[in-house]
């Protein structure tokens, strides 16, 4: 497809701004010397070149993506109507406090009703992200530490199906990893966690349901020997859905955690973002956390920062237009939706991982909580069928795949999170669709290896895109 | 009570029992141990959409939006094209997962590519990733980049955005960085203090154009003289006033960095925005977050995918240049709307449109008593002394609907115009002033 570069003719533009109406006068320092190539196009081409463009992406509007440890549900319109409204959109972030008082009680609101989801005390804002959030809650944890003259503790212990994000978030932090590796029931292995901990030991970095779907059953003894040892517990929320209503990160013994907004409370992804990363804590730790935080005197709304605040991870208080979709969204689920919708997340994934654990291997086989993980390790000895040969074939059937080759304990893994709001139309066709690939697949590798083959491209070259990076566009002289 | 589950109470009936369980109950029994169990969550009942929206409409209607706007300090009122709203509200766009399946994910990836080639453009370097979460982060993340075994130092002027050096001073407790802050002078960066306080062990000097003060530094200078001490040189820029100034590149940096609001993004009480980064080719491994590359399928189509993987965190770990995984791509697409919808006359057009905003309200300001702090060249904020309280001048334009400069303590204001300022609103904020002086 073209790029935008290549359409459009020199002289073209929009009609955008209005004309000089006082005297130009520009500043007397250097100018640029080099005018920048930015496309010269009608208002018209460009409108069709993104349509062009949103054509060749999916979404989750498209069909069904099961991108484990993703939450890809379902994005209400609503959300999206809430945060364009122009007492939301068009504020300025430096407004007076007077002003701003909705956008304040909103802050405050939200805080109130995930901290209750979620069995914390507290919660900021300003982290943007998952990831970001890691770091800010690794940052609370160091603040404490260091309140405490306990700067020796510098090592955070990270088992070894932990998303990626943790042990760099931990490293970013200034912290030195341990990895532990996981029992073979899937979970924390007790006595290497207790080999692990000591007078060095910062904390313990967990998502709980792990990264195989798996509730650890030890949850309580295992947050207690961190405890005993003088560290802290960190609770890596990417895996929330499963459990709201039913069990809370602060009654399981953590004692900071991050949220994704833009997976558990349905505001989108964007192709990678806008996200929100909100981060929660115990009374203990409020007073290090960053940012702002909102008080609420005689009705009104104060800005407030916490006294020994670790600083800033962002400028502002965060995304805070989703922070607004996730709002709308908890107010419109409430006491009985918020544990429905994780109940049917649960259930979903334990629905098709029983329809599929006849053909495809399921390391864990009892049952999951909202996704599930698969391997076809052996059907890569048997006939050389690969995890990445399903789900690149998935895409013929207009599914999205899931989250491959993770996490790393699991060979071939393929890891399936249909979230709460698939039908069970969706969920049988996406049954179909994987056993018709395993039988295909099994009669005809070489056919499967070439999948996809009714997609805008076939795979690509990714070799040939890391060692002769072209990373921009460059004119024809 | 609202809800987006789609399983009728009977469906979800078949799906246990197919599932092999009793009850939602017996699903939980299996997994859960019952002393982490909680009870029924405290939160208020449930609401139908219109309820919702109505709550929400009740508190976006407590928050007040002024009719014109003369404050920056880090976030700008610009014009948004109609344009740039409808493309990023195409529900593929807004509804799609970080591009990891580069087949049914070209146009997410291309858009990406297409606007690392515009931030290339625009801030002259050779290299762009994909975004991170703003201006601030995208500063932190720039000195943190420049960080080498012996050389663990930071300096940052002091008169860089407050927002950013709090920013830049929380990475580098986390880095275990030393921060050192190069003071100001007369609204610049103290260049004879820089050069005392550069050493061996500086990794990087970080200042921006314009700088808080919406000053234009001697930015050639301050580079030299970071690289004289074989520091790196980070510049934090203002896009839209790159449509006019000297670029990073031109002033020798090594990164370039800045907050992409202006280009697109509306004043959201301070998020979601856009920070950008942009490196020489020598830095390119060591940039943070996601970076698009080109490349072709088996068939020899042009492709786009996301490469250089070996530097994130899911390949790498706790040895990865950084740990984002969510960067703000759709606010990337809406900057590369943005500058498309503009072009190059445009762009150019809106830097001479601002800065010519801002100097016509300086000089009506000095001459009814407001002198220019700062004897300095400005592109688009300048700040002015007053001779009443701050406070008194910013509560008389609110009551016009107008949101007044930033105080800078009780007698000084930050001004910022932009292309949507006229000169009958310029006029008018004078006139409210030269009133409050009088009285």
């Amino acid at each position: 497809m073209k790029l935008i570069f290549e359409r459009g003719k020199a002289g073209r533009a929009l009609s955008i701004l209005p004309p000089l109406d006082v005297p130009e006068c520009l500043p007397d320092v250097p100018g640029r010397k080099t005018v920048p190539h930015l496309p010269e196009v009608s208002e018209n081409e460009l409108s069709r070149h993104y349509t062009e463009l949103a054509k060749q992406t999916y979404g989750v509007n498209d069909g069904f993506y099961p991108l484990g440890s993703c939450t890809m549900k379902y994005n209400p319109k609503v959300n999206e109507e809430a945060a364009a409204l122009p007492g939301f959109a068009q504020i300025h972030p430096l407004q007076p406090e007077h002003t701003v008082q909705g956008a304040l009680e909103a802050l405050h609101t939200v805080e109130q009703e995930l901290c209750e989801i979620t069995g914390m005390d507290a919660m900021t804002f300003q982290p943007a992200a998952g990831a970001h959030g890691e770091f800010t809650g690794l940052l609370t944890i160091k603040a404490y530490l260091k309140s405490r003259g306990e700067e020796h503790r510098k090592k955070i212990i990270v088992p070894d199906s932990a998303h990626g994000t943790n042990p760099a978030s931990a490293v970013m932090a200034g912290f030195t990893i341990v990895n532990i590796p996981s029992g073979a029931d899937g979970c924390v292995d007790l006595e290497s966690l207790r080999n692990a901990v000591g007078e060095d030991t910062a904390g313990l970095m967990l998502t709980n349901p792990n990264t195989l779907g798996l509730f650890d059953r030890n949850i309580l003894e295992i947050t207690r020997i961190v405890h005993e040892a003088g560290g802290l517990c960190y609770y890596d929320g990417a895996n929330l859905n499963a459990v709201m209503g039913l069990a809370r990160p602060g009654d399981m013994g953590f004692d900071v955690i991050h949220l994704n907004l833009h997976k558990t409370f349905s505001t989108p992804h964007g192709g990678g973002g806008p996200g929100s990363g909100p981060v929660g804590c115990k009374a203990f730790l409020r007073e290090f956390l960053p940012g702002i935080r909102v008080n609420c005197k005689d009705g009104v709304f104060h800005m407030e920062h916490p006294e020994r605040t670790l600083g800033s991870v962002k400028a502002f208080y965060g995304n805070f237009l989703v922070v607004v979709k996730a709002l709308t969204y908890v107010l419109m689920l409430g006491r009985e939706g918020i544990p429905e919708a994780s109940s049917n997340a649960v259930l979903n994934a334990n629905y098709m991982m029983r329809k599929l654990e006849d053909l495809y291997d399921m390391p864990y086989p009892d049952a999951c909580m909202h996704e599930f993980v698969m391997s076809l390790e052996r059907q890569k000895h048997e006939n050389g069928v690969t995890a990445m040969d399903v789900a690149k074939s998935l895409q013929d059937y207009g599914i999205h795949p899931p989250t491959m080759y993770f996490p790393l304990i699991v060979h071939e893994a393929l890891m399936v999170e249909p979230t709460e709001t698939e039908s069970k139309e969706t969920l049988d066709a996406a049954i179909q669709a994987f056993r018709e690939i395993f039988a295909h697949a099994a009669e005809n590798p070489a056919e499967a290896a070439a999948s996809p083959k009714t997609t805008p491209i076939g795979r690509p070259d990714e070799v040939q895109a890391a060692r002769k990076p072209v990373l921009r566009y460059s004119w024809p002289d | 009570m609202g809800s987006y589950v789609i399983s009728t109470k009977q469906e979800q009936q078949e799906l246990l029992k197919e599932a092999g369980f009793a009850s939602f109950e017996d699903l939980f029994a299996h997994q859960i141990p019952p002393e982490v169990r909680c009870g029924e969550l405290n939160l208020p009942e449930g609401l139908s959409e219109l309820e919702a929206l109505e709550q929400m409409q009740e508190l976006a209607g407590r928050n007040r939006v002024f009719r014109s706007i003369f404050r920056g300090a880090g976030a700008y009122d610009h014009y948004i094209p109609a344009i740039v709203k409808s493309v990023t509200s195409k529900e593929e766009f807004v509804t799609a997962y970080t591009p990891y399946q580069a087949e049914i994910s070209q146009g997410v990836l291309q858009s990406i590519f297409e606007y690392q080639t515009m931030i290339c453009e625009l801030t002259g370097m050779d290299v762009s990733n994909a975004s991170v979460y703003d201006g601030a982060t995208a500063a932190a993340e720039g000195v943190a980049m420049c960080r080498d075994r012996r050389r663990t130092r930071i300096l940052v002027s002091a008169c860089v955005k407050p927002e950013t050096l709090k920013v830049i001073r929380t990475y580098c407790f986390g880095n275990d960085l030393a921060l050192e802050i190069v003071p100001e002078k007369d609204g610049r960066t103290d260049q004879e203090a820089l050069q005392e306080m550069l050493g061996a062990d500086t990794a990087c000097f970080y200042a921006e154009e314009p700088n808080y003060y919406g000053i234009v530094e001697e930015y050639q200078t301050l580079g030299e003289l970071a690289h004289r001490a074989g520091a790196k040189y980070v510049l934090g820029c203002n896009p839209i006033a790159l449509g006019l100034l000297a670029t990073p590149a031109e002033y020798g940096a090594d990164v370039a960095v800045g907050e992409g609001q202006p280009l697109g993004l509306p004043l959201a009480f301070g998020g979601p925005y856009l920070g950008f980064m942009a490196a020489t080719k020598d830095m390119m491994r060591k940039l943070p977050g996601r970076i698009v590359g080109e490349t072709t399928d088996h068939e020899g189509r042009r492709a786009f995918v996301l490469t250089l993987q070996a530097r994130e965190q899911h390949i790498r770990r706790e040895k990865a240049s950084s740990n984002i995984c969510s960067n703000q791509a759709l606010c990337a697409m809406t900057a590369a709307v943005y500058l498309a919808a503009l072009g190059t006359k445009g762009l150019s057009d809106a830097a001479v449109l601002c800065t010519s905003k801002a100097h016509y309200l300086q000089k009506e300001l000095e001459g009814i008593g407001y002198p220019l702090r700062y004897e300095a060249p400005f592109f688009h904020e300048f700040v002015t002394r007053t001779p009443v309280a701050a406070s008194r001048v910013l509560s008389a334009l609110e009551e016009r609907g107008i949101l007044g400069g930033l105080p800078l303590g009780e007698k000084e204001i930050l001004w910022c115009t932009t292309e949507k300022n006229t000169k009958r609103q310029m006029d008018e904020v004078v006139e409210v002033l030269k009133e409050v002086a009088k009285a």
